[in-house]
């Protein structure tokens, strides 16, 4: 019992982070049909920026400075690089987008080295909140989860109760409109790049100091980031939440099995054929990250729409 | 789309048959003589990684300048070919009949199947989820390769002997040079196939797939399965390039199918430029030589090419062949002079740009060394001071004057190569 309640602890911070970087990612292709592969490169910056701010004006500070760097940084890559590209097309945008993550990918070992960076959770915050069983819950862990909510609330209020959000989901659906009725249209999309990049870099600092902050983090969650759009269907905000959650459930949850894919197999009654005995003798846990890619695949092969996608990939 | 239609014309009389050939019999003539020109061991294994390269260029480009596809998961073909004919080295080694110069066959077999099943899923979308599904597909085959050790020796990979085959006219292909000669004939050989292909059908319908699929289905052709065939030709080939790999370092790992293998023949392929045949056989021989030559220099050579990459991406979505394309009507019109002095202006702005870039990359790479307490190399002969303010001044204030030379300059360089080839468009 004890440690289910510690799966479902982790799987919920976990699926929240991922949320965090998928929204701004699904919002960013729902508007300008522009998939950006540098996405989790933002949420990189966001971790190695908020390492460097947080080592000379503490982690609050990097908690409000971070993110606007990494936004005003995202406009800029929107406005004087993905512009130019955009009329030569999707795949000269999706072209530069990979340049962007591949440079990035190299700028960062340059400046902060090849190994993980020292970045730690603010003593404020390092304690037990409460046991679980054996096990202490970290307060930091309730605090991203709290900071992940009051994101997901926030960004609900400024899409559906102000004005310059009518606007944005105007733009979503109808751009060509929004344009005649008077609105500035690439001013828009600007704003909704550099927002999305701002969420991905203030993902990187509450969770860079949670997992670890290394030259590597922006490849392995970039791809499962994109498995998460997908399935809930790219442009859906809810479909972005209920997939994250997914996936992180079966993240976190399969880790902790322990159990072969055979033995699984065998419990749910089905006979293990006498080939592949390699695959049949590997752990769940270890199967695990596969998972999301085949996500993605079965879903943009079957069901482009995704979960809750309105429109196909 | 991206890619401009091929100006390219089946010619119908002989003469024009003779001047196709005509670079054929170059390539081959140089690719005999290369390996005894460039200096030792080190040039003749280059010249082996260049022909390897331009074969695995040329398959990605049958897909992307060709037929509109984007393979984020290219390396995958190229990486389970490589098994296979490793596979197969294996078997000769054990005492098989098995000449090695055929190996690269299984290689090529190797592709097919691999590119027949991925591409039965992802060739059934276009543009963005294709480039999607590439990217699954390679995550998902590099995670199995890893799951199944007994396969695919695990983290270590598969290593063979290539020189214990039987031997064909004395050759056993245990020297380096015997080897270049193997690899030189197969990448001519391919090179000429999939020249020939773009004049089939199916390579002028990849290219109508490209341009307008819509237009294709109602002509009565299914979109999806004329890009299922090419992919796997595509793959193929890739293989085939995987096949000589194999042969040419004796080992093959999952890491010879990993991301950074598919982003490297991205990056050659569209420097090269993906408009023209040749493109990338170009981006393969110069990205080739420069992840050798800078390598040497400074640690930081995977930044510039992919800075080189998306510089490409942003001014010059032809690339290299697409720059050198739209010079060669100047050339005929002799107006080639009038553009001259507008390029010559632009080089100051571009050197100090480049020279600002460089300088604070290198600068960047100093300053973490002499935090991890080594001693930096010095720049170009200076020892600098990472530490010290003022050469990220200098090197800041250089890129900052480079890119406003470069606005000063380039409208009047873009206006008179417009000039000059709308005069020797009209004789």
């Amino acid at each position: 019992m004890e440690q289910a309640t510690l799966i479902v602890l982790n799987s919920l911070v976990y699926g929240l982070l991922l949320f965090m970087l998928s929204v701004g990612l699904t919002l960013i292709f729902g508007m300008m049909g522009v998939l950006n592969l540098a996405h989790a490169s933002f949420y990189m910056l966001g971790a190695f920026l908020a390492y460097t701010v947080s080592v000379r004006l503490g982690f609050w500070a990097a908690l409000v400075v971070v993110p606007v760097m990494v936004g005003v940084l995202g406009a800029v890559v929107e406005r004087y690089g993905l512009r130019a590209v955009h009329k030569h097309g999707h795949v000269a945008e999706l072209l530069f987008t990979f340049g962007l993550a591949f440079v990035i990918g190299e700028v960062v070992p340059l400046i902060w080295g090849r190994n993980p960076v020292p970045y730690r959770v603010p003593p404020e915050l390092d304690f037990a909140l409460f046991q679980v069983g054996a096990n202490a819950y970290p307060a930091y862990r309730l605090f991203m989860m709290a900071v992940a909510v009051a994101m997901f609330l926030a960004l609900y209020l400024a899409l559906a109760r102000t004005r310059l959000g009518l606007v944005v989901r105007a733009a979503l659906t109808h751009p060509d409109m929004v344009g005649m009725l008077g609105h500035d249209v690439p001013k828009v999309f600007t704003l909704v790049f550099g927002a999305g990049c701002a969420l991905a870099g203030l993902a990187g600092v509450i969770a860079g100091n949670a997992y670890t902050t290394e030259p590597g983090m922006a490849r392995s969650l970039g791809a499962i980031v994109f498995a998460v759009v997908v399935m809930g269907g790219l442009g859906s905000i809810w479909g972005a939440l209920v997939a994250s959650l997914l996936i992180g459930f079966v993240q976190v949850g399969s880790i902790s099995l322990d159990l072969t894919v055979g033995a699984a197999l065998g419990r749910l009654g089905l006979a293990v054929p006498g080939i592949f005995t390699d695959l049949w003798s590997i752990s769940i846990a270890r199967v695990a990250p596969v998972v999301p890619y085949l996500l993605l695949v079965l879903v943009l092969a079957v069901r482009p729409r995704g979960l809750m996608g309105t429109r196909s990939a | 789309m991206l890619a401009p239609a091929h100006a390219a014309v089946a010619p119908s009389r002989a003469g024009g048959t003779a001047r196709a050939a005509l670079p054929w019999l170059l390539a081959a003539a140089l690719a005999l003589v290369l390996p005894h020109v460039v200096p030792g061991g080190f040039g003749l294994s280059l010249l082996c990684r260049m022909g390897i390269a331009i074969v695995f260029a040329l398959s990605f480009n049958m897909l992307l300048g060709q037929g509109g596809m984007l393979d984020f998961g290219h390396a995958v073909f190229l990486g389970l070919g490589g098994f296979l004919a490793m596979q197969a080295m294996k078997l000769m080694d054990a005492g098989a009949w098995l000449p090695l110069p055929v190996l690269p066959l299984a290689g090529g077999l190797g592709g097919l199947l691999a590119a027949i099943a991925a591409g039965w899923i992802a060739t059934r979308r276009a543009g963005t989820a294709f480039a999607m599904i590439t990217l699954g597909v390679a995550e998902l085959v590099i995670a199995v390769v890893l799951l199944l050790p007994g396969t695919f020796g695990g983290e270590e990979g598969l290593s063979g002997d290539r020189s214990t085959g039987p031997r064909l006219l004395g050759w056993d292909f245990g020297t380096q040079m015997q080897v270049y000669h193997l690899i030189a004939a197969w990448a001519w050989g391919c090179a000429l196939l999939m020249w020939l292909y773009t004049r089939t059908p199916l390579g002028r319908l990849a290219n109508a797939v490209r341009d307008n699929a819509e237009r294709v289905s109602f002509l009565g052709y299914d979109p999806a399965r004329i890009r299922w065939r090419v992919f796997a030709l595509s793959g193929l080939f890739a293989g085939i390039a995987g096949g000589l790999a194999a042969l040419n370092d004796e080992i093959v790992t999952a890491g010879t199918m990993g991301p950074e293998a598919s982003s490297a023949v991205l990056l050659m392929t569209f420097i090269g430029g993906i408009g023209t045949f040749w493109g990338p056989v170009l981006g393969a021989v110069l990205v080739t030589f420069l992840s050798v030559a800078l390598s040497t220099i400074t640690d930081a050579w995977q930044l510039y090419s992919g800075l080189l990459f998306v510089a490409v991406v942003v001014w010059a979505p032809g690339g290299l062949s697409g720059i050198l394309k739209a010079h060669a009507p100047l050339l005929r019109g002799g107006r080639l002079r009038g553009v001259v002095p507008g390029y010559l202006a632009c080089l100051p702005g571009l050197v100090l740009a480049v020279a600002g870039v460089g300088g604070l990359a290198e600068l960047a790479f100093r300053l973490q060394a002499v935090r991890n307490g080594a001693s930096p190399r010095p720049v170009l002969g200076m020892a600098l001071d990472p530490g010290a303010p003022w050469p990220w001044l200098v090197a800041l204030a250089l890129l900052l004057a480079g890119a406003l030379l470069l606005r000063r300059t380039a409208p009047a360089a873009r206006a008179a190569w417009q000039e000059a080839s709308a005069a020797s468009a009209v004789p």
